[in-house]
């Protein structure tokens, strides 16, 4: 038996396998960015502080229980129909809204669509969506209840960004983010949706579980 | 002269040979970075709940993540409600230690960025959490960002 020649491998291509698998990696790991809902904590009060008085009407008031039931303006709501009932809380606009900073009193909401009902929100400014929890419901419910919240806020800024600038509110924020924080222009008109329509949910302290 | 003449015979090729080796040497680097990062868990891995409105959290540095869910180890007890700090299971008492901890690692003028991620599982219950909130709050740690996988509920 004479003793055959072992061919040479062609380690040529192996190069191209490992670049693979690194550009795999590298993708994989920036890829794995930390998303959530973002909410900002109210300062803590001052141990003298009176807290304003507010209308009821311009109370949107959520309640969970601990069984995860929702309870809306005292009535028991889906959680599918709590984004359109939030709309028509803050879209109302039955008044004046907050006065300006000059002191010259408030202007009515010309940009709302609602009912203007008497026994709603006075304004969008004015209205508070207050959630009050139990400290046995269920996170996954409550966070749920904050998204579709902020969902009836999107929707609302959406149109009106629409109706102003011909761009939805999500487009406007992503071309202020795109110009890396730069444009001003563009800014005025995040700043004059949020201003149009503020976020103000509070979440009262939950009620305790026995 | 016929010597210099004989080497005129065409480039000689590169050799390639080596070049997996440090290719391989570079994916072997980012692999074991990737697992370093994150902090070993103490408790399950918590099942994000799912929200269609978030943001994205930038500027990994100034973030800092607090975990809430069941812990691994049975002696902490069953519950979905077992607060987990740095490396350690902890309650919510800890919490602004740890958190004035954090805010002393990097500069005062990035401190109010700071954003804390909470890291919760579905089934924790919002008295930890509201724990949790009222603590930050104390220290004056108001940026806050509730984890959750996007996507439609």
């Amino acid at each position: 038996m004479a003793r055959r020649d072992i061919p040479e491998i062609n380690a040529g291509s192996m190069a191209d396998i490992a670049f693979l698998l690194l550009i795999f990696f590298l993708v994989t790991t920036t890829l794995n960015v930390d998303s959530g809902v973002s909410k900002k904590l109210s300062q803590k009060p001052p141990p003298d502080f009176v807290p304003p008085k507010i209308k009821q009407k311009n109370i949107f008031e959520v309640n969970i229980n601990r069984n995860n039931e929702l309870l809306v303006e005292g009535e028991r709501m889906e959680l599918k129909d709590l984004q359109e009932a939030a709309i028509k809380f803050i879209d109302n606009g039955g008044g004046v809204g907050k006065p300006n900073e000059d002191g010259t009193p408030g202007n009515p909401c010309d940009y709302c669509q609602g009912e203007r009902s008497e026994t709603s929100s006075d304004h969008p400014n004015k209205a508070v969506i207050s959630v009050q929890s139990d400290r046995g419901t269920e996170y996954g419910t409550y966070v749920a209840v904050q998204d579709e919240l902020l969902k009836a806020y999107t929707v609302l800024r959406n149109r009106l960004a629409k109706e102003r600038y011909g761009m939805l509110y999500t487009e406007l924020e992503k071309a202020y983010k795109d110009s890396q924080r730069q444009d001003e222009s563009i800014k005025k008109k995040v700043d004059d949706i949020k201003k149009s329509y503020p976020q103000i949910i509070s979440d009262a302290e939950p009620t305790s579980a026995n | 002269m016929s010597k210099f003449k004989k080497k005129k015979k065409g480039v000689p090729a590169v050799n390639t040979a080596a070049l997996p080796d440090i290719v391989f040497m570079l994916l072997f680097f980012f692999m074991v970075t990737t697992t370093m990062r994150e902090t070993s868990l103490q408790i399950e891995a918590p099942r994000l709940p799912s929200a269609a409105e978030v943001k994205k959290l930038e500027h990994k540095s100034l973030v800092i993540t607090i975990y809430v869910g069941k812990a691994k180890d049975p002696k902490y007890g069953v519950g979905y409600n077992q607060v987990q700090l740095n490396d350690k299971i902890a309650s919510a008492d800890d919490v602004p230690a740890f958190i004035i901890n954090a805010q002393s690692k990097v500069s005062e003028a990035e401190v109010p960025f700071m954003t804390t991620s909470i890291k919760a599982d579905k089934e924790s219950s919002v008295g930890v959490i509201s724990d949790i909130k009222l603590k930050l709050r104390d220290v004056n740690a108001l940026k806050l960002s509730l984890s959750a996988t996007p996507g439609d509920n």
